[in-house]
């Protein structure tokens, strides 16, 4: 009692009680307490997560907005960086290369086929690029608030898919300036680009994982998603290139099985007419839907185990 | 049960002798044991910073390379109770902020317990916003993020605004917060981060930021939370603000906890140690 009323108002140690021969961990046991920080359970963590779905939402908004907020064309900004990408490519590829050279449908097809394969390959290339930054990047935040960790990856994939979205008017001008007019055909962007959308996050968060550990990887990355580039047939067609030089055909089977290459061919398929079916790969949805949830799922999980380490250094 | 009781019994004794504030039970609400907190920091290594020594490192396999470790907590144990306000002194870089960071479960512990009750919250000045984004940008995310609806938000963004006074000299609140001067980015960040009830409240430094008129409103709001929150920890380098809102104070110095106890023995050793 003396030691209550000693240090002002209130007391600064407690009475003596049963509960001082109990050990930190029992005590808070007792009185419910938890561990701080723990990482909570896979189904907990989806429910706290679409419990900041909002803030999610509204994140990704906010960093599309932020991305050319100090530059004087704005938001203009967002539709002529693809459209300068694929004009430094066309040059390049189309017209030094000659990669117009067997596209399907013809040379008169290559625009479509470019800009197309060039939105739609930066729409997973910006996510694993940004992805890598999604934690190491926003550390005070981080370390400032508590909050699902996933969501930043999350929201950064989002971001890119409503920019990919403001390039799809581009690309609408120039597919219809081609004569491509919208048809029924067109409806299949909506379920290619959702299984792209999850294969994205997937990649995003595992991303944002090794990033965290390894700051190292936002310098390397850029190197590895232009291979990659390379590799997927953005401004040529693979089954063409490769055959001009006589490779095995189970390289180009591989290539045009890879995760890019499918999004990439799907929607070509769905907008370009005279895109045949014959020019995708075999079981491309089956692919499509495979590689979204494999890495929709795998790296969710992935990033889940390491959920209470963020933030650490 | 009838140990609780017993204690409330107490507990409610106090409080008639001595008034405000109101006195529940003794509840643990913080528990910390034997503490310890390692940052690594990348480029931080001695020697030389050419492209030739960082490979030599890693070739060589040096332990560290490129890495190191500050041990910035080392071996804190304390209990804290509902009610208590708790007063964190000690000089620069005692591991302080980093204590409360653990507390807040946002950085890991390398060793040792930290056991708390509901989730805490971190309140600091620090805490990072969107410099693109406006000031209303921010104060929308930052209340999403720290898991209102967007409802609350809604309901709370006019008082967070005018706790803030960011208004007060013309329509600032949606400029970009790259334009706001140091002070009314803490001020904004301070209004938003108090415009949640909080379990458990650690203030880090907060009571400083702004002008006297700021700084008198939030020490009100601190109070306020204090009477909503289960325990406040208040970490400052104004001894003033301390003996005015704690009365239990931890000095932490190297990150060792020095002493724990009533406020005004803590600081008079404090003071004495400061050569003030």
């Amino acid at each position: 009692m003396t030691e209550t009323t000693q240090g002002g108002a209130v007391g600064v140690k407690p009475p003596p009680s049963p509960d001082d021969s109990l050990s930190p961990a029992d005590l808070a046991a007792k009185y419910g307490l938890t561990v701080s920080g723990a990482r909570p359970s896979l189904p907990q963590y989806v429910k706290q997560l679409w419990g900041r779905r909002h803030f999610i939402l509204a994140f990704s908004r906010a960093k599309l907005t932020a991305q050319y907020s100090q530059a004087k064309l704005g938001q203009l900004w967002q539709v002529v960086t693809p459209l300068l990408n694929a004009a430094v490519y066309y040059f390049i590829f189309g017209v030094i290369m000659e990669g117009r050279k067997g596209i399907p449908g013809g040379q008169g097809n290559y625009i479509p086929f470019l800009v197309t394969g060039v939105f739609v390959f930066t729409f997973t290339q910006t996510s694993v690029l940004n992805g890598v930054r999604a934690i190491s990047g926003n550390l005070g935040l981080v370390r400032a608030l508590h909050f699902p960790r996933a969501s930043l990856p999350i929201s950064i994939s989002l971001q890119q898919l409503q920019q990919l979205l403001f390039s799809m008017i581009v690309l609408v001008a120039i597919l219809i300036g081609f004569g491509n007019y919208p048809s029924l055909s067109w409806l299949l962007i909506l379920p290619a680009l959702a299984c792209q959308f999850l294969f994205n996050t997937g990649l995003a968060l595992i991303m944002a994982r090794l990033g965290s550990k390894t700051p190292d990887l936002a310098q390397l990355m850029p190197f590895i998603t232009r291979t990659w580039l390379y590799a997927s047939g953005v401004m040529f067609f693979l089954p063409y290139q490769l055959s001009k030089i006589r490779a095995e055909p189970w390289l180009g089977d591989l290539l045009q099985a890879n995760p890019a290459a499918v999004y990439m061919d799907l929607i070509r398929f769905a907008v370009i007419d005279s895109y045949p079916a014959s020019s995708l790969p075999p079981h491309v949805w089956a692919l499509a839907l495979g590689w979204g949830l494999l890495m929709g799922i795998g790296g969710f999980v992935f990033f889940w185990k390491s959920e209470e380490r963020y933030g650490r250094g | 049960m009838a140990v609780a009781e017993e204690t409330q019994e107490k507990a409610e004794i106090v409080q008639q002798a001595d008034g405000p504030p109101a006195q529940k039970p003794w509840i643990p609400t913080v528990i910390a044991q034997d503490l310890h907190i390692v940052y690594r920091v990348y480029g931080g290594a001695k020697g030389k910073g050419s492209a030739t020594a960082a490979l030599n490192r890693i070739v060589r396999r040096k332990p560290g390379g490129g890495v190191r470790e500050v041990h910035a907590v080392k071996g804190v144990s304390f209990t804290a109770y509902r009610g208590q306000a708790i007063g964190l002194i000690g000089s620069n870089g005692s591991g302080k902020s980093t204590l409360l960071r653990a507390i807040a479960g946002l950085l890991p512990a390398e060793s040792g317990h930290v056991y708390t009750n509901g989730q805490p919250s971190l309140l600091g000045v620090n805490a990072a916003m969107m410099n693109d984004l406006t000031g209303e940008r921010n104060v929308v995310l930052g209340g999403l993020a720290m898991g209102l609806s967007r409802e609350e938000v809604a309901e709370r963004y006019q008082s967070i605004v005018d706790f803030s006074g960011i208004n007060e000299k013309g329509d600032f609140i949606t400029l970009p917060m790259r334009t706001y001067s140091s002070g009314m980015a803490a001020r904004l960040r301070f209004s938003i981060a108090a415009a949640k009830n909080h379990d458990v409240l650690m203030i880090d430094e907060a009571l400083a930021t702004g002008d006297k008129k700021f700084q008198r409103r939030s020490e009100k709001r601190v109070r306020q939370l204090r009477e909503e929150a289960g325990t406040v920890f208040l970490v400052s380098h104004n001894n003033k603000s301390i003996r005015d809102t704690c009365e239990r104070t931890l000095w932490l110095e190297k990150g060792e906890l020095v002493h724990d106890g009533p406020t005004e023995e803590v600081l008079k050793e404090y003071e004495k140690f400061t050569g003030k």
